[in-house]
Order: C-alpha cells, then structure tokens, then sequence
C-alpha cells in the first residue's frame, strides 16, 4: 500500500517535472488532464453500472459558458472561470439527470447520446450567439488578477489543471468509498434493496450524474482555455466515445485509470498522428481490442497484476 | 390487547381475476410474533407487499402507528419503521457482508455517514455485533456471491435488522437453511427480534415452525383471512388440517 502511493506521488512528480523538460509536453498534458476529469465523470457513473455516451455534452457546455462568461467579464479569470463552467455543467447535469436517471442501461447511455447531439445541433445552427461551426474565442484569461504571456500562462495552467485533477482525484475517491458511494456502486446489484433500505436510487444516481457533469465540465473548461477556442466539436459524439474508450482503457471504475487512461490515449494519438497519420484510429482500435481481451480491468488492473507478480510472498499488492 | 401497529382494512387487490386480497382486515399489534399461513398462491406475500409499498391495492388502507401508508413508496415506509426481509435474499452481490451491513447501517443514519468512508464508520462495531447475534460474524469479510444461500438468508434479515424497525416483515424466514439449522436460526432470530423490541411478521409454510415460535397465526385463503388466533386454536382447526396443513 505504502509502496504503491510512493509510486503515485513518484508518477505525479514527474509529470509535474516534464514541462520543464520538454516545454512541447505543456498543451499534451493539459489536455489529457482536462479529459481525464471528464472520464473521471464517466468512471463515477460506471460505478452505477451505468455508461453515459454523451458525455461531452458537459464537457461543451462547460468551455461555452467559459467562453460566454469569458465575454461578458472582459477576459475574465482563470479560476473564476473554471468554478463558472463547473457550475454551469452542474446546473445543466440536474436539469438533463432530473430526466435520464430514471432510466438504465441502454436507454441511459442513448439518452446521454440524444442530449448530447440535440446540444450539438443547437450550437451549430444558433450561428449568432454561438458562432456556429466556427466556434467562439475565447482569450486567455487573467490568474489571480494578472495577465500573463502566453508561455508563462501556459505553465500556470498546466499547474492549476494538475493540482484540480490531484484534489477533484482524491474528492471523488472520498466520495466513492463513502456510503453514498457504496450505495451508488449498489444500483448495479440490487436496487430494490437499495429502496427497502430507505434509500432512493434515483436520488443516488443523480447526485452520482451532477458530480459527474460537473467533472466533465472541469475537463471542458481547461480544454477550452488552452485551446482558446471552443468549438462544437467538443459536444460530438466522438468526444463521447472517446470518454468511454479512455475509461475502458484506463479500467472502468479505477480514479487512476481515468487520468492513466487519458495520459495513454493522447499519447499515442499524438505519436501514431505523426507516425502513421492516416491509420492512426485503427491502431487505436487495436490498442482497445488488445486491453479488453488480454486485461479486461484496464491499465490500472494491469498495473496491479504486475505489481502483484513482484510483490514480496505473503503480501497482497496494494 | 396493546393497540395495533399495523392495522389493515378492508383489502382488495387482484392479479387477472385472482383475488389475492379480498376485504382482508388483519392488525399486527406491539411485539407481536404473527404467522400469517395459507395454501401457494393463497395472496400472504401480496400483504407483506402492500404493508411496504411494493403494491397499491385496489382499495381499502394500511396503517403504521396511526399514520396512512397506503400506497406509499417502499423507501418512505421503510424510514417510518417497517423493514423487510426476502423469501430471495436480496443482498449487494459485488459487496462483503459487513459492506452490505455498513450501508444499511449508513441508510438507518443518513447524515452522518455522508462523508465518512464506509470502512471507518462508527456503525462496524454495532454490526459486527449484530452479526454475531445472528451467528455469522465469520463470513462478514467475505464477498455475499461466495455464501451459501443459508448464509445469505440470515444475512438479508441482518440487513433488515441493521435499520432498528419497528417491525420486522419476514417471507418464510428459514427457507434455504438446512432443517437441522433452521430452529437454532429461529431462536436466534427470536432472540435478536426480543433484544431489540421488533415486532414480527412472517409468512411461513412449516408448520413445525409457526407452532413453535407463532404467538398468533393468521390463516390467509383465497385472499380472505379464514381464521386467527393462537398456533394451538388455529392448528386445531380442521379446515385448517385438511386444506391448509394436507392432514
């Protein structure tokens, strides 16, 4: 156990170094943290047995009410930012989980789906307000009341976007080993006991849906304020699929595998985009193909079957 | 008689022309230990289903200490105090048993478990008692798939027991347990029921059972309540011997 959080902390460590070492990796890291959170989101629904295809409604939402409150603010605030866009996911994940919890299954991931592609459609064709297929700038904003260049600002959000993903990791950890939970993770095997117990399902899985979107809507906003643009992109169902995908990848329900399984997944996009440019889904796929058949838990399972392999005899691997 | 607990009148409910309810009045009053038996199909788990919420009958009402629960929802009736125990356990397969015990736990205390981690809660030294009662403290570390069903039998009316009720609805408690366990699991149950004051009901089929650990037996046929009284009165009985019992 002792060993495996040394290792975390080692993990941790060096990524907080890499940028200082290879500047280039600021944006990568950026991104893959910020889609980190929204598989995060997608993780703790997993919990529920529930998976959410239209995830990136959130993850859009979040970066254009950034963008509007970026507008509006004349610039605007990096962290202000970034509790607006979680708040405006957090508001958007009631309204819409209000209605999509008291379904399951399939119906729950292809009602996400809906939302989500109804959000799309709305941002491309609202031209005047959300700047259609073009998208809204969005400018960099000031941190904590300066404005920086863009080189500095790139190295204060990449640490701002690692030091939430470190906390909203360790909240949603709290959160999912706490009796709501457990109660959560109860949804999956026996929901009328749940009930029989006095506690409401839907009541679990929408506080479960609003962390969630509001995870997403993290994610969204430190992609949005890297890129400086937000597009409609953001809310198509790829990027949907992409969450669920980093999540398999990761190991479906492991807080680590989110930000492992984001990490891995940009990397290699970003090296097959430049080494085999036109296949580099395919290879992807195959990487997918080659976890789920060969370690169904993931890269965190993975890990902890290497990890056990060499642990110490009489010790369990943390 | 102590004042009735659960009190209900004039029941109608019905599956496809099946009157598994038909005007049934029945008062279950302060601790007591009430049988209800009956031919299959006679409607006795349709009463513990309407007693907590599952079904809404036709018409007529239920009432907990006074108060409508008629047609309520499980989860507002099992708060005010009726908790249930399945004939099918009904456990939280991919959690340990003192996993299941700790949310039931936290269920019973809402607010102040809401952050507190499950495997730090104040509630674990009350469960793992309460499992001892129930004698399977051994298993609590162990993953509920891996049980017997016997195990698990007891473990579900843990669970119920882990919410402090007021009463306690049980479908055929001893089902699943080996027949040379199932009258030390009665005594056991009865013992954890009178330690924590719970009034009991269950619907039972063995008769070896209701007579032994019945104080009041209700004989429910064709969705009327035929006869009630004391095991001794209502076993005597020789309708009860010939369509209920099969003497």
């Amino acid at each position: 156990m002792r060993g495996g959080r040394f290792l975390l902390l080692g993990v941790v460590a060096l990524i907080a170094l890499m940028p200082l070492f290879a500047p280039w990796s600021k944006t990568f890291l950026v991104l893959a943290i910020a889609k980190g959170l929204a598989v995060l989101g997608i993780v703790v629904l997993l919990r529920a047995g529930q998976v959410s295809f239209g995830h990136a409604l959130f993850f859009a939402a979040s970066a254009y009410v950034a963008a509007f409150a970026a507008r509006l603010l004349g610039g605007g605030e990096l962290l202000t930012l970034l509790v607006i866009g979680a708040l405006g996911s957090g508001v958007l994940g009631l309204l819409v989980g209000l209605f999509v919890v008291r379904y399951r299954y399939i119906f729950f991931g292809m009602l996400n789906l809906a939302f989500s592609m109804v959000f799309y459609a709305v941002l491309e064709k609202f031209y005047h307000y959300t700047g259609g297929s073009d998208g809204l700038i969005l400018s960099r904003p000031s941190v904590l009341g300066i404005g920086l260049e863009r080189l500095p600002f790139e190295y204060t959000l990449f640490y701002v976007a690692l030091a939430t993903a470190a906390v909203l990791g360790w909240l949603v950890h709290r959160y999912l080993n706490s009796a709501p939970g457990r109660a959560l993770a109860a949804i999956k095997t026996n929901e009328t006991r749940l009930e029989y117990l006095g506690i409401s399902a839907r009541g679990t899985l929408l506080v479960a849906y609003v962390i969630s979107a509001m995870l997403a809507g993290v994610g969204g906003t430190l992609a949005a304020v890297m890129q400086g643009l937000v597009t409609p992109e953001y809310a198509y169902w790829v990027r949907s699929g992409e969450f669920v995908f980093i999540a398999i990848l990761g190991g479906a329900g492991h807080v680590l595998g989110a930000f492992a399984g984001a990490l891995v997944y940009e990397g290699v996009r970003m090296y097959l985009a430049v080494l085999a440019a036109d296949m580099w889904q395919l290879l992807l796929g195959v990487v997918l193909l080659v976890i789920v058949l060969f370690a169904s838990e993931g890269l965190v399972g993975l890990w902890h079957r290497i990890s056990g392999r060499f642990a110490p005899a009489g010790r369990e691997a943390s | 008689m102590s004042q009735a607990l659960i009190e209900a009148r004039d029941l109608h409910i019905e599956f496809g022309g099946v009157k598994a309810a038909d005007g049934v009045d029945l008062s279950v009053h302060e601790s007591d230990h009430l049988a209800i038996i009956g031919p299959n199909g006679a409607g006795k788990t349709t009463f513990l289903n309407i007693c907590t919420g599952y079904l809404r009958p036709k018409s007529g009402t239920v009432r907990f200490d006074g108060t409508e629960i008629t047609g309520r929802s499980p989860r507002w009736i099992t708060r005010r105090g009726i908790a249930r125990a399945f004939q099918i356990p009904q456990l939280f397969l991919e959690h340990t048993v003192i996993e299941n015990m700790l949310i039931g736990a936290a269920a019973r205390d809402r607010v102040r478990s809401l952050w507190r981690p499950l495997s730090a809660s104040t509630a674990r030294d009350e469960m793992m008692e309460l499992l001892e009662l129930m004698g399977v403290a051994d298993v609590a570390a162990q993953v509920v798939t891996a049980l017997p069903e016997g195990q698990r039998k007891l473990i579900d009316i843990a669970l119920a027991l882990a919410l402090k009720p007021r009463v306690l609805l049980m479908d055929e408690p001893t089902s699943g347990v080996s027949s040379q366990e199932k009258f030390q699991v009665m005594d056991t149950l009865l013992r954890v029921l009178a330690h924590q004051q719970v009034t009991a009901v269950f619907v039972e089929h063995d008769m070896e059972m209701v007579e032994r650990y019945a104080e009041r037996v209700a004989v429910w046929d064709a969705g009327r309540i035929r006869i009630e009284g004391t095991p001794a009165e209502v076993l005597a009985d020789a309708g009860v011997q010939r369509d209920v019992i099969g003497l």
